[in-house]
């Protein structure tokens, strides 16, 4: 990203190659701050994705001029947008609860913005009823929202924002409201629309699934703060915090290498732990490894796995069809996935002592 | 949507809490209660059981009854539409526009609330008389003459009624979901359209509420009227007053004037029940 040389969006107005979105937001709140730089290009859909309260909607509600920035700029396609009142940025927000405007059908919903761009009641309602036809609603043009379901409501709410043709597309949490199932069928039609759309898109959630499905790049934000950006594949195998980690079901370390030795240390106890790696690495590092590769054992196997290590079960919880078994250092915490079977033939109570074994060809280095 | 689910079982439990708890209605609670039920519905009673029905046709057809019911109507009609005109946007700014000493222009705006309407008519004399602060401008300059006049009813009636008004919308207003606001703005809508295509009718029900309430309170204005307007029959004498003259000369004809307020005092009840007895 360039705009970190240039903080001051003093400099509003065109730049070569400054197509697309082009962001740094700085919001001062009395509990609260946020900085976030955050670029996407035409066509590209950005996720931001983070923990409840690391201000990924107060990101987004700066976008649209909805909260006051104290600074940074916001430039879409190369103006600035910062200044200017909501009303005249020019940009589609989907938001999280899609607030359709009760007192107006479905078609006038989605004709409201083409009205305040001053087109006609007949001109603006037919583009409406075109956009309505596109999220596969034209049947339901007459209904009023509190008619419809969720996943129409939604799309309702896509067709409203994406029929003034804005320039950055903004969605809050744009599947949160609605049920596991109309989830799946809504974030596959919003995966296609999305791909239809020209412009900039910048996505919320704390859905990672959603993130890895819908977008082409992610942005963590933690606590106000960038901590990790990447494409979805990059953030699923290379996570850089706990909670990236944990979204996409790693167990992560800190630790220090030398060659193919990692020193771990552990964060709740302080305890030290070498493991053996095959990645080549010195100096500060990330180790991570699935919970799957962790092989447990009653008693302490023989022709032992060079990393090895005896923990207490924290907790044992079924996940699907696999159980996710909580080991508490020291040396080590960490999550492990065995079957049910296992889970009897190896007496995992909590609060038991077990041996715990990961291969080093399971493990995954990289630089912190 | 998704507040539905969790919002039934704790109508359930609010619902619990209201039943009383079993037991006798304690004797020292329950005579008053009767006894003041029986205060407020005896003398409406009291007026029904002496109305002269059989020529209550012939009163009401008496052309000063008339006169004084139309002029009623037409000036409460009036006060009416000039307490929306005036008052929706006064609500708005109260509610949606931080301004320093908001707090003082809230108390302000309720003040009519508290003072003797009597008060409000010597109030209204002292600016919009023929010698008033404001009046006598109006009177050099335009020849207008508001105390005494069909007009200065209507004002009598709008100063005692647009805090009801005001107090109705405000309260709508903010009660308003802010965010449906927020996503208009997003779609390019200004502040007025904002206002126009989603504030108002939002609130629709609060300020047809407003409205209605206002209007009683205009049709039943007798204080601020007498003072500032007077009491000439077809030009100021409204429906109170010629209730209040007629006492004193023609005591069933007051009767049928009062049973014409309280019909339509019944009526506005009727028209505001889903907002006071449903909703409470």
């Amino acid at each position: 990203m360039t705009d970190a040389t240039d903080a001051t969006g003093t400099t509003a107005g065109t730049r070569a190659g400054a197509a697309g979105l082009d962001a740094r937001l700085v919001v001062r709140r009395a509990a609260f701050d946020l900085d976030l730089a955050l670029a996407a290009a035409p066509g590209e859909v950005v996720a931001l994705l983070g923990p409840n309260g690391a201000g990924k909607s107060t990101a987004l509600r700066a976008l649209a001029g909805l909260v006051p920035t104290a600074g940074g700029h916001v430039r879409v396609d190369g103006t600035d947008l910062r200044h200017l009142p909501p009303d005249r940025r020019g940009i589609g927000m989907v938001f999280q609860d899609y607030l359709l405007f009760p007192h107006l059908s479905a078609l006038d919903n989605v004709a409201f913005g083409l009205r305040c761009q001053g087109l006609g009641r007949k001109a603006a309602r037919a583009r409406a009823a075109a956009w309505l036809d596109r999220v596969g609603l034209a049947e339901h043009a007459a209904a009023r929202p509190r008619a419809l379901s969720g996943g129409q409501a939604q799309r309702v709410a896509l067709a409203r924002a994406l029929a003034v043709e804005p320039r950055l597309l903004l969605l809050d949490e744009p599947l949160s409201a609605l049920d596991a199932h109309t989830r799946l069928e809504i974030r596959a039609a919003l995966r296609r629309h999305l791909a239809g759309f020209a412009g900039a898109a910048v996505l919320v959630t704390h859905d990672p699934l959603d993130a890895m499905v819908l977008a082409d790049r992610l942005v963590v934000v933690e606590d106000g703060r960038l901590v990790q950006r990447g494409s979805p594949a990059e953030i699923a195998r290379r996570p850089r915090t706990d909670y990236v980690a944990r979204l996409v079901g790693l167990n992560l370390y800190r630790g220090h290498a030398r060659g193919t030795v990692v020193t771990v240390r552990d964060e709740q106890d302080g305890d030290m732990i070498d493991l053996n790696v095959v990645d080549y690495l010195e100096g500060d590092v990330f180790l991570s490894f699935a919970p799957a590769s962790v092989a447990l054992y009653r008693t302490r196997p023989d022709g032992s796995p060079r990393n090895l290590w005896q923990a207490r079960v924290g907790g044992v919880e079924r996940q699907g069809d696999r159980v996710r078994v909580q080991l508490e250092g020291p040396p080590l915490s960490a999550a492990a996935d065995v079957t049910p079977a296992a889970v009897a033939e190896l007496e995992l109570i909590e609060g038991s002592t077990i041996w715990a074994a990961v291969k080093a060809a399971e493990t995954h280095v990289y630089p912190a | 949507m998704t507040a539905a689910p969790p919002a039934a079982p704790s109508a359930e439990r609010a619902a619990r809490a209201r039943r009383a708890p079993s037991g006798r209605v304690p004797l020292v609670l329950l005579l008053p209660a009767l006894l003041g039920l029986a205060f407020l519905v005896l003398p409406l009673a009291g007026l029904l059981w002496r109305a002269p029905w059989s020529t209550l046709g012939t009163r009401l057809a008496q052309p000063h009854v008339l006169e004084a019911l139309r002029l009623s109507l037409v000036t409460a009609t009036l006060a009416t539409a000039l307490c929306l005109l005036l008052g929706v946007p006064l609500a708005w700014m109260l509610a949606r526009v931080p301004f320093r000493g908001v707090r003082l222009v809230r108390a302000l705006v309720t003040v009519p609330l508290v003072l003797p309407p009597v008060v409000g008519g010597v109030a209204l004399l002292l600016v919009l008389g023929r010698r008033g602060v404001v009046g006598q401008w109006l009177d050099a300059w335009f020849g207008i003459t508001l105390p005494f006049s069909t007009a200065g009813v209507v004002l009598a009636e709008t100063f005692v009624a647009m805090p009801f008004l005001v107090i109705s919308v405000e309260g709508a207003i903010r009660a308003a979901d802010l965010r449906y606001e927020e996503a208009a703005a997003t779609l390019g809508a200004g502040r007025w359209t904002v206002f126009r295509r989603v504030t108002l009718p939002l609130v629709a029900p609060g300020v047809a509420a407003g409205a209605v309430l206002c209007w009683a309170r205009a049709l039943g204005e007798f204080g601020a009227t007498i003072t500032f307007a007077g009491n000439f029959p077809g030009r100021t004498q409204t429906m109170p007053l010629a209730v209040y003259l007629a006492l004193e000369t023609d005591p069933q004809a007051a009767i049928v004037l009062s049973l014409v307020l309280l019909a339509v005092s019944v009526l506005v009840l009727a028209a505001l029940r889903d907002r006071w007895t449903g909703a409470a």
